[in-house]
């Protein structure tokens, strides 16, 4: 039986103004009930465009159709049998522009949710499954190092340690997770679920290293020469926050969304009983429109701010971020304010931020990107009183791995080189995620994780 | 030997102690003038401190640092066996020495623990070197026969001469610039203000300075951006363009504005460890 309803079951929350005042998590997930009454929504399409917008390929029709039946643990192992991490992508995933976007439902009405009944069965698992006992793999003897314990490694590491690889991840802060644990706010991906799958993978036997960073306390060359590591995977992630170079940058009171979320997210600035020291701004202004930058702004909020703008130099139309960030975002009282860029921060005579001038824009012709280019209206220029900026306008490459590891090679962008197999230029050395691409997304640094699993095992089975 | 072990410990003065760590990954790759960020417990800051030597064979790093801040209160609890929860490094860059024949080094109060390894370690790579370590007062003198050994020469100085000189370092080396001493470079390691005033002094002689940053930072590899400065007009951080930068280039008003930035909170927190539970956490 196929449900006719057009729109998805709405997914239960927290009221928006209960919310946006504590850091628990805003979505509370689909019951069994509603759960089956949205896989009953899936029309089993043949050509299944829904899995063609997955990067890592999950057999989307066929774990709807076990949740359609009640058969929740059969759709978790087909979910485990491509992504290593279902929790995490139900609830971060940008389904809209992936699985969600090609689903034929869309084009009448609202798509099947997808994510949402990824998530549902994952947590599902774990409340009903998680304490099964997982064991080790059999080992087949062969040493691989993962430099970086972030969406890419951890995934990389899950698929190698299920076909008997002996894995050590080296990790450069006290935690693992990468943005998982420092940059994704917790009202968003309880920090609890990425310990959960951090665990399972120790659990199979992968090691974790943590407070180690590779290309200061040891070298990839090191790594492969000395400790015996045949094959080493590089996931470092994209590295050194971009500032806008407008004067004012360095006053007190402007700092990168990177910054921000860290003290929030991994130092726990926000929990009485942890030392961080964070700033109490009333008036906040994040720059940018991305994900991070409605992250920021959410987390600031929640930090007791009374303001907080989103200043974004395109429109509505073109802003990045995912739908469900923006919707929950203006819920709970974030004050968009599109077509409007910086040129400097102005500040008090103790240097203190007090101020940002911003002039307004309208959209041009189209640019590279494709999307119409932002153009300044001339004398439009006004004052937005904040004492804190926080700037979320994306990242630069971080270049520590490739000037310590020998004749390494980089690509266009200043990432690190690779070919459709994630294999760099040096035999044996593979790398995937933010540290190739810049800046992505959490489940495509997972499917190039994945992909240089593959490309490692091959190379290692020679 | 547990992870960040605390294998030795010396009470330098009233407020100053030494510490060896066991942090063998750290030790293999340290170099004078690197760094290291660390964080006592769960609940603690990370926080930059620069090695003040290391031993690879024995696996250690050396911190010597004064008990200014909550954390640096909370490290003073620690007694020998106690461990640390994380020490990660060797982070930044070391100390540029190549084809430099004869420096000064000046220290100001705890920068003297810094300047510690990066002279004597300029010492060995075979460059002349004069060190002048400055104080408050002779209580706080520190190191003293450690330098003697390992520098040229060793001019100890303090604001109110109740040991060695009494003179600011300012003072010193303009005066061994007055004498005659030709130095390549001259490295500032201490209170930002006397770092200000120490690459004046050189710029106006036409010498090379070189000024040894701390700030604010979290993860010490680029990813957080809170130690950024402006040298010469551009943006750099401190964890992994620095720390060590041309002392000319340095705009220090703002590195000081910036500096003292979370004073007020850390003011509060510091209360907190001594008025309220001596140094032990309330909810351990």
């Amino acid at each position: 039986m196929i449900n006719l309803v057009r729109e998805k079951n709405p997914m239960p929350e927290q009221a928006p103004d209960v919310r946006n005042k504590n850091f628990l998590e805003v979505a509370r997930g689909y019951t069994e009930d509603m759960a089956v009454r949205e896989a009953m929504r899936c029309l089993k399409c043949r050509k299944r465009p829904c899995m063609s917008g997955c990067p890592v390929m999950v057999k989307i029709p066929d774990f709807i159709a076990k949740v359609a039946e009640g058969e929740f643990e059969e759709a978790y192992k087909i979910i485990s049998e491509t992504s290593s991490l279902p929790a995490i992508c139900g609830r971060v995933c940008p389904q809209e522009t992936q699985c969600e976007g090609k689903c034929v439902h869309g084009k009448k009405g609202e798509p099947v949710a997808i994510g949402r009944l990824e998530r549902f069965v994952a947590d599902w698992h774990a409340a009903n499954f998680g304490d099964e006992e997982i064991k080790p793999a059999q080992s087949n003897g062969h040493k691989v190092a993962v430099i970086g314990a972030g969406p890419a490694g951890l995934a990389c590491a899950g698929d190698l340690i299920n076909k008997g690889y002996d894995v050590t991840v080296f990790e450069s802060l006290h935690k693992t997770g990468g943005v998982l644990v420092y940059g994704i706010p917790q009202f968003r991906l309880p920090k609890e679920i990425v310990a959960a799958e951090v665990a399972k993978l120790e659990a199979k036997g992968v090691k974790f290293v943590t407070d180690a960073i590779v290309g200061r306390a040891m070298t990839v060359d090191e790594l492969m020469k000395e400790e015996g590591f045949e094959s080493v995977f590089i996931g470092t992630g994209a590295g050194l926050p971009a500032f806008m170079n407008i004067p004012g940058e360095n006053l007190l009171g402007v700092c990168s969304a990177n910054e921000y979320l860290t003290r929030i997210n991994l130092m726990k600035a926000y929990l009485p009983e942890y030392d961080t020291p964070i700033q109490h701004a009333k008036n906040i202004a994040v720059v940018g429109g991305g994900n991070v930058a409605m992250d920021a702004a959410r987390c600031a909020k929640r930090m007791g701010a009374e303001n907080v703008y989103i200043i974004y130099r395109r429109s509505a139309e073109e802003i990045p971020a995912r739908a469900e960030e923006i919707h929950h975002a203006v819920e709970e009282g974030i004050d968009f304010r599109y077509l409007t860029n910086p040129v400097a921060v102005k500040g008090t005579e103790d240097g203190h931020v007090c101020g940002i001038e911003c002039v307004k824009m309208q959209l041009g012709e189209p640019d590279a990107s494709g999307r119409r280019r932002p153009v300044e209206i001339k004398d439009s220029n006004f004052v937005l009183d904040v004492d804190c900026v926080i700037m979320a306008i994306g990242t630069k490459l971080n270049t520590l791995i490739l000037d310590t590891t020998e004749n390494l090679e980089a690509n266009a962008k200043g990432g690190i080189g690779t070919n459709e197999e994630a294999a760099t230029n040096r035999p044996g050395i593979f790398a995937g995620g933010d540290a190739v691409t810049g800046a992505a997304t959490v489940i495509k640094a997972m499917g190039a994780g994945k992909v240089a699993a593959a490309g490692i095992d091959e190379y290692l089975s020679k | 030997m547990k992870k960040f072990e605390v294998t030795y410990k010396r009470r330098l003065n009233s407020n100053m102690v030494w510490l060896k760590i066991y942090a063998p990954l750290v030790a293999k790759h340290a170099k004078p003038g690197q760094f290291i960020i660390l964080r006592t417990d769960e609940y603690g800051e990370r926080i930059p401190l620069t090695m003040a030597g290391h031993d690879e064979k024995d696996g250690t790093i050396d911190l010597i640092y004064a008990a200014v801040g909550r954390t640096t209160m909370l490290m003073d609890q620690l007694e020998v066996g106690d461990c640390l929860a994380d020490v990660v490094g060797p982070l930044g860059k070391p100390t540029h020495m190549d084809g430099l024949k004869k420096v000064c080094v000046v220290g100001g109060g705890t920068g003297n623990a810094l300047a510690y390894p990066l002279a004597t370690g300029m010492k060995k790579a075979g460059v002349e070197v004069d060190m002048i370590e400055g104080f408050k007062t002779k209580e706080l003198v520190i190191l003293e026969d450690e330098f003697r050994a390992g520098v040229d020469r060793l001019y100890v100085v303090t604001d109110d001469g109740s040991y060695g000189e009494k003179a600011f370092t300012t003072d010193k080396l303009k005066q061994l610039i007055a004498e005659g001493n030709e130095y390549d470079e001259i490295v500032a390691v201490g209170p930002p203000m006397m770092m200000k005033f120490v690459c004046q002094i050189a710029q106006e002689h036409n010498i090379k300075s070189i000024a040894s940053l701390t700030a604010y930072m979290i993860d010490g590899t680029g990813m957080c951006g809170g130690c950024r400065c402006n040298i010469g007009g551009e943006d750099k951080f401190v964890c992994v363009d620095g720390p060590e930068f041309d002392g000319s280039l340095v705009d220090w008003d703002e590195l000081i504005r910036r500096s003292n930035y979370y004073k007020d909170q850390e003011a509060e927190d510091r209360a907190h460890v001594c008025r309220l539970t001596g140094g032990v956490r309330y909810h351990d």
